[in-house]
C-alpha cells in the first residue's frame, strides 16, 4: 500500500483545499493521472498522481483545507486490489463496487453546477462558454427561462469577475483567493530575498534583425499562426543556456542539481490579480510554431484555472516579459528552488551607436538576469547575456 | 420583373416545355382545363394535347406512367393536383421512383419531376389541407424542394429538370397569389437561404410558412429582437451546414413548420441542431408547428390549427426570454 | 426452310428454356435450404411455359415487366444465369450488385424493368414505358407481366384504361396461377373471368393454356401483332398454375394436395417433350442432352455465385442518385447502364 499526499505546486504552496476527487475507491491509477482538483492559493490544479495502482481509500473529503504531504488517499498494487479494498458505504451501495470510470472528465468539471444534488440549468453554449473562460458556474446566476445560466449570464460573469468578488463558493472566494494569492507570493519571495544572494545584470540588445527577421517569417503565415517576439526570446534564453547550466536548475538543501533539459516558466499575470509562472516544456527541442502554439495554451490555461500540478513544479528558470507594460528593465526576484530569472523589458527605437561609429535610432531591449550568487558568479551571468546577445542577432538558427 | 408565384411557376414551366421536346407536362386537369391552380393556362392549345396530357382521376396510374414514361427516356413533369391526393400515388412514388435506381445497382434513372400545391389556409377543410412534405423528405432517392418564394417557384423546376432523379416539387396554396419583383431566379437545389439576417435568435422555416415567419421577424424587430430567418428551400438533402450556421450565430432557435409536430420535419431539423452544435444553443429550440388535429374548415379554427405570426412571435420571445 | 422445321427448332428451343428455368430454381430451392440464398424466394416451377412462350414472341427493342415471380423471364429475356444466380447470393457480380436479391432481377441493356415486388406496381410503370415509346416514335411493345391478384389492385385498372385511353402498346399478360398467395381467385374476386375485367376497358382480350408453351407463343404472337398493328393494348390471359408453394415461407395449407397433383399431370415440360417424341422430334438422347446442357449451365452459374465477390460496403450510398454530369435520360436509349 501506498501514499498518495499533498503535493508541493510550487515553492509557495503550503497547504490547498480538495475541491474534487477525479477517482474513486476501486479505480485504476495510471503514472500521471490527475486525480484531484485541488484549490490552491493560485489556481485550482490538477494533481497527478505518480505511480500505479488501485485507489483503496480516500481520505480527504472535498472541502478539506489540507498541508503539502499530508496524506490524501492509499493506493494498492493492482494485484492488491481484489482485496476488499475500502469499507463498504452502506448509503452509497454503487461506490463498493469499482466503477469502470472514464478518464474522461465532465466538461465543466471545475465548475460546480450540482448544488444539493440538482442539476442547474446551464445552456449547453453557456457551458461551453464558461469552460473556455474559466467561470466557475456556481457564482453565476441564471436569468434565462426557468433561471438558466445563458451565454449573457457568463458573459456578465466573465467581465465582473476581475472588479467585483464572486458569491461564496465551495472553493477559494475571489477575494479570498486575491487575498491568499499575495499571501503566497509574499511568502515565496521573502524567502527568496531571505535566502538567495541575488545579483543583477543588464545587456541593451539591438532587435532589429529579429523584427525583421520574425516579419519576413509572419509574412507567410496566417494571423492566427503567427509567432510574438517573446517566443522569440524565450526561445533565446533556452538556447543560450545551452553553454550555461549553472543557471538551469535547482537549489535544494544547500546543492545545486543542474536539470537535464530546459522548462522556463513563463511569468503570466493573472486577471484578478498576481501571477503564475507554469512550465513551457522543453523550450531548447521545439520549434517556434510550436512553442508559439503552447504558449497561447498554457496562457488560456492558467487564466482557466486548468493547469496540471506538474507544470507548476516543472520550471528550471523564469522569464519575466514586461515589454507590454513599458518597462525598460525587469530585476526580478528568483523563484526558489531555481536559481535564475531572465527579464525583459520593451522593444523600442532607442539611440545606438551602429558599427560604423554613427548614432542611429535602432530598436533594442534591455535583457536582465537575476542569478543566484550561492550557484554562480556575475562572470558566469555575463557570458549567458552575451550569448542570449548573439542568439538575437542570428534569429534564423533559433 | 414584377411577378406572382403563379406566373412564375407558369413561365417556368413554358420555359421548359420549349426548351426540351422529352418534356410534357401530365395531371389532372392540366390541359382543357389550363390546370386546376391556372398554371399551365394556354400550354394546351400551344403544345398540343400529347404534351399538355390530360389524366383522368387515376393518381396511382398516371403518377405511374410518369415514372415509366421516365425510365423511357422523357423527362416527364407529373402534376399532382395536391399533396392530399398524392397518398393514392404514393406506391408509385416511394416504392418505384425513389428505389429504382439504387435497388437496380445504379441501372435506372428516374428523371421525373412532381409537382403538388400543398399546404392550408384556404378553408378547404381536413382532407384537402395536408402538408406531408416530411413524408416524401424521409425517402432517400427523392429531392425534395418548397419553393418559398416567387424566385424559386421561378427557378427551381429548372433546376430540378437538371437533375435525372425524382424530384418533388412543394408549391404552397398560400403563396400562388404572392408578388415579387424577380431579377434573378437561377437557384440550386441543395442549399438553404438566409432570407433575413439577424442577430438574436433564428427562425428556420420553408414554403408556405416563410411569409409568416419574415412578419414575425419584421413585427420582432420594433422590440428589439433581431431574428435571422433561414428557408431551408430544399428539404431532403437537409442543408445541416447552414442550420448549424445560423445556430452558430444566434444560439436560440425556432423551427416553423406547417406540418404536425410528431414526426415532423421541424423535428428533423432541431435532432440536427443537437447533433450538429448543441454546444451553441444557448435555450431549448422552439417548434412551431400545426396543431395536432385535422384541420377544421371554420376560419377562426383553421387559423387556430396552422402556425401563424403571433406563434412565432411568441416562441422567439421565450427562447430568448424577452 | 419450311413451316414445320421452323417450328421444330422453336418448340425444342422452348422445351430447352424451360428445362433451364426449371433446373435454375430447382437449384435455388437446393440453395435456399442451404442458407445460400436469402429472403424472399418465390419460385415459378410450374409455370414456366408462359415466360417462355411469350418472350419468344419479343424482340430486343421490346420492353419487359415483371414481377417478384421472375427469375424465368429474366433468364429467357436473356440475363445470364451467372449474373442471376450471383444475385440470389447478394454478389456485386449479380444484374442488380446483390441489391435487388431474387425478387429485383434487372438489366437496363435488354429493357428488363424488373423484378418489381407490390403487386400491382408493374402496370402503370409499363404504361409510362409505352407512352414514352409512343412520344418518341418508337415501335416496341411493353410486355407487363403480372398475376391474377393484381387485377383485384386499382393500379390494375387505371393502367388498363390509361392504356386503353391513350392507345398505348402494352401487352398486358396475366399469369393467372388462380391464387393471390394463399387467396383463390373465386374467393378474392367477384368477377373471376379475367378477360371481362379488361374487356370493361375497351381492352382486346385472349386466353390461352398456360401450360403448354406452344399454345402460349401462338397466343403471345397473335397478342403482340395485335398490338403492334393497332398501337393498342392488349390483355392476355394465361390459366397456368405453381407447383410449389408461393414462397419459401408458405406451408401451402390453402389448397389440396390432389388438386397439386392432378395439376402437376400437365407439367408443360414433360408435355411438350413427349408433344415433340410423338412427332419425332425428340429422342431420349436429345431430351438427356438439352437437361445435361441445362444442368451444366446451373452448376457454372452456382459456381460463380459462389466465388464472386461481395459489394464494398463502402459503396452503400452509391447509386442512390445518378451523377449530375450524366446526360438527363432515364431508361436503355441513355446507355443508362453504368
Amino acid at each position: 500500500m501506498r501514499e498518495f499526499t499533498l503535493p508541493s505546486m510550487g515553492a509557495d504552496m503550503d497547504q490547498g483545499r480538495l475541491i474534487e476527487w477525479l477517482v474513486a475507491p476501486g479505480d485504476q491509477v495510471h503514472k500521471g493521472q490527475a486525480v484531484a482538483v485541488v484549490d490552491t492559493a493560485k489556481a485550482a490544479i490538477e494533481v497527478e498522481i505518480w505511480f500505479d495502482g488501485v485507489v483503496a481509500e480516500l481520505q480527504a473529503v472535498p472541502g478539506q483545507m489540507i498541508p503539502v504531504g499530508q496524506i490524501m488517499a492509499t493506493i494498492v498494487a493492482s494485484e492488491e486490489a481484489t482485496l476488499p479494498v475500502a469499507p463498504p458505504e452502506p448509503v452509497v451501495q454503487a461506490r463498493a463496487v469499482p466503477s469502470e470510470r472514464p478518464a474522461l472528465r465532465p466538461v465543466a468539471s471545475a465548475s460546480h453546477v450540482e448544488i444539493g444534488g440538482v442539476r442547474r440549468r446551464v445552456s449547453p453554449a453557456a457551458r461551453k462558454l464558461a469552460d473556455e473562460r474559466g467561470v466557475d458556474l456556481a457564482g453565476v446566476s441564471g436569468t434565462g427561462p426557468l433561471g438558466a445560466v445563458t451565454l449573457s449570464d457568463v458573459e456578465r460573469a466573465a467581465a465582473e469577475r476581475a472588479s467585483v468578488p464572486a458569491p461564496p463558493v465551495e472553493a477559494a472566494t475571489a477575494a479570498e483567493r486575491q487575498a491568499l494569492v499575495r499571501q503566497a507570493i509574499a511568502s515565496a519571495m521573502s524567502r527568496s530575498k531571505r535566502e538567495i544572494p541575488h545579483y543583477y545584470l543588464s545587456e541593451t540588445i539591438p532587435m532589429a534583425r529579429a523584427i525583421d527577421w520574425l516579419a519576413a517569417e509572419n509574412a507567410g503565415r496566417s494571423i492566427s499562426e503567427r509567432v510574438l517576439m517573446a517566443v522569440v526570446q524565450l526561445k533565446a534564453v533556452a538556447r543560450a543556456l545551452d553553454g550555461f547550466p549553472q543557471l538551469n536548475g535547482f537549489f535544494v538543501d544547500g546543492v545545486f542539481q543542474p536539470a537535464p533539459t530546459v522548462h522556463i516558466g513563463v511569468a503570466i499575470a493573472l486577471r484578478q490579480g498576481g501571477l503564475l509562472a507554469p512550465a513551457l516544456h522543453d523550450v531548447a527541442a521545439k520549434d517556434l510554431s510550436q512553442l508559439m502554439r503552447e504558449l497561447a495554451d498554457l496562457v488560456a490555461r492558467t487564466r482557466a484555472a486548468s493547469l496540471r500540478s506538474s507544470e507548476l513544479t516543472d520550471p528550471t528558470i523564469t522569464v519575466t516579459n514586461l515589454g507590454d507594460q513599458g518597462v525598460e528593465t525587469v530585476f526580478g526576484i528568483i523563484s526558489p528552488p531555481q536559481v535564475a530569472l531572465v527579464g525583459f523589458g520593451r522593444v523600442a527605437p532607442r539611440p545606438w551607436v551602429t558599427e560604423d561609429g554613427t548614432l542611429a535610432a535602432v530598436p533594442t531591449v534591455t535583457a536582465s538576469l537575476s542569478a543566484d550568487h550561492r550557484v554562480t558568479d556575475g562572470h558566469t551571468g555575463a557570458m549567458f547575456l552575451a550569448s542570449l546577445y548573439d542568439w538575437l542577432q542570428r534569429p534564423e538558427d533559433l | 420583373m414584377r411577378m406572382s408565384y403563379r406566373e412564375a411557376v407558369r413561365a417556368a414551366l413554358h420555359e421548359a416545355l420549349v426548351a426540351d421536346p422529352r418534356v410534357f407536362l401530365m395531371g389532372e386537369d392540366v390541359g382543357r382545363y389550363g390546370g386546376s391552380y391556372a398554371m399551365s393556362k394556354g400550354f394546351y392549345d400551344e403544345f398540343g394535347p400529347d404534351r399538355i396530357r390530360d389524366a383522368p382521376l387515376s393518381e396511382l396510374g398516371f403518377v405511374g406512367a410518369g415514372v415509366g414514361a421516365a425510365m423511357g427516356g422523357m423527362r416527364p413533369i407529373v402534376e399532382v393536383m395536391t399533396v392530399n391526393f398524392s397518398l393514392l400515388a404514393l406506391d408509385q412514388i416511394v416504392n418505384m421512383a425513389a428505389l429504382y435506381r439504387h435497388m437496380s445497382g445504379g441501372q435506372f434513372s428516374v428523371p421525373v419531376v412532381f409537382r403538388m400545391a400543398t399546404g392550408a389556409g384556404r378553408q378547404l377543410a381536413a382532407q384537402h389541407s395536408h402538408s406531408f412534405e416530411n413524408w416524401y423528405a424521409h425517402v432517400p432517392g427523392l429531392r425534395v424542394v418548397a419553393p418559398g418564394t416567387v424566385a424559386d417557384a421561378r427557378g427551381m423546376l429548372p433546376a430540378a429538370l437538371t437533375y435525372s432523379d425524382p424530384v418533388v416539387i412543394f408549391e404552397h396554396v398560400g403563396l400562388f397569389n404572392a408578388e415579387d419583383d424577380v431579377e434573378e431566379w437561377r437557384c440550386d437545389l441543395e442549399r438553404a437561404a438566409i432570407r433575413r439576417p439577424g442577430t438574436d435568435v433564428s427562425i428556420i422555416t420553408y414554403g408556405g410558412s416563410l411569409p409568416k415567419a419574415l412578419s414575425a421577424a419584421a413585427s420582432l424587430a420594433d422590440e428589439g429582437i433581431d431574428a435571422e430567418v433561414v428557408d431551408l428551400r430544399v428539404l431532403r438533402p437537409l442543408d445541416r451546414a447552414a442550420i448549424a450556421d445560423t445556430v452558430r450565430r444566434t444560439h436560440r432557435v425556432v423551427v416553423v413548420d406547417e406540418g404536425w409536430r410528431t414526426g415532423s420535419l421541424a423535428g428533423e431539423v432541431v435532432a440536427g441542431i443537437a447533433e450538429d452544435c448543441l454546444y451553441d444553443l444557448d435555450a431549448p429550440p422552439r417548434r412551431v408547428c400545426s396543431e395536432e388535429v385535422p384541420v377544421p374548415y371554420a376560419k377562426h379554427l383553421e387559423d387556430a390549427a396552422l402556425p401563424q405570426s403571433d406563434k412565432i412571435v411568441a416562441a422567439v420571445k421565450e427562447v430568448t426570454h424577452a | 426452310m419450311t413451316e414445320t422445321t421452323r417450328d421444330q427448332v422453336g418448340a425444342r428451343r422452348l422445351l430447352a428454356d424451360m428445362l433451364r428455368v426449371r433446373l435454375m430454381e430447382e437449384k435455388c430451392a437446393e440453395l435456399y435450404g442451404a442458407t445460400k440464398i436469402r429472403g424472399f424466394l418465390h419460385l415459378y416451377i410450374g409455370e414456366e411455359a408462359c415466360a417462355s412462350g411469350v418472350l419468344d414472341v419479343l424482340g430486343p427493342d421490346d420492353n419487359v415487366v415483371a414481377t417478384y415471380r421472375e427469375h424465368g423471364h429474366a433468364l429467357l429475356r436473356g440475363i445470364p444465369m451467372r449474373a442471376i444466380m450471383a444475385e440470389m447470393f447478394g454478389k456485386e457480380s449479380g444484374c442488380a450488385h446483390g441489391r435487388g436479391g431474387s425478387m429485383h432481377l434487372f438489366d437496363v441493356s435488354r429493357r428488363f424493368y424488373g423484378g418489381t415486388a407490390i403487386v400491382g406496381s408493374g402496370l402503370p410503370l409499363a404504361v409510362g414505358l409505352a407512352l414514352a415509346d409512343v412520344m418518341r416514335g418508337r415501335e416496341g411493345v411493353t410486355a407487363c407481366f403480372f398475376g391474377d391478384g393484381a387485377s383485384a389492385e386499382g393500379a390494375f385498372h387505371e393502367s388498363l384504361n390509361l392504356a386503353a385511353l391513350w392507345r398505348l402498346p402494352v401487352l398486358f399478360v396475366c399469369e393467372n396461377n388462380l391464387y393471390a398467395m394463399g387467396t383463390a381467385l373465386h374467393r378474392a374476386q367477384s368477377q373471376t373471368d379475367l378477360c371481362a375485367k379488361a374487356a370493361a376497358y375497351e381492352v382486346r382480350t385472349s386466353s390461352a393454356d398456360g401450360m403448354d408453351a406452344l399454345a402460349v407463343r401462338a397466343a403471345a404472337l397473335e397478342a403482340a401483332e395485335g398490338v403492334r398493328a393497332h398501337r393498342a393494348p392488349h390483355f392476355l390471359e394465361l390459366r397456368t398454375y405453381r407447383f410449389r408453394a408461393h414462397s419459401m415461407f408458405d406451408p401451402d395449407l390453402y389448397r389440396d394436395k390432389s388438386e397439386v397433383e392432378a395439376w402437376k399431370l400437365r407439367d408443360p415440360i414433360p408435355a411438350l417433350a413427349t408433344q415433340l417424341r410423338e412427332v419425332g422430334m425428340l429422342d431420349e438422347a436429345g431430351y438427356a442432352a438439352l437437361e445435361a446442357a441445362a444442368e451444366a449451365e446451373v452448376a457454372d452459374a452456382v459456381a460463380f455465385a459462389e466465388s464472386a465477390g461481395l459489394e464494398p460496403v463502402a459503396s452503400l450510398l452509391d447509386d442512390l442518385t445518378t451523377p449530375v454530369e450524366r446526360s438527363a435520360t432515364g431508361g436503355a436509349d441513355a446507355g443508362g447502364a453504368r
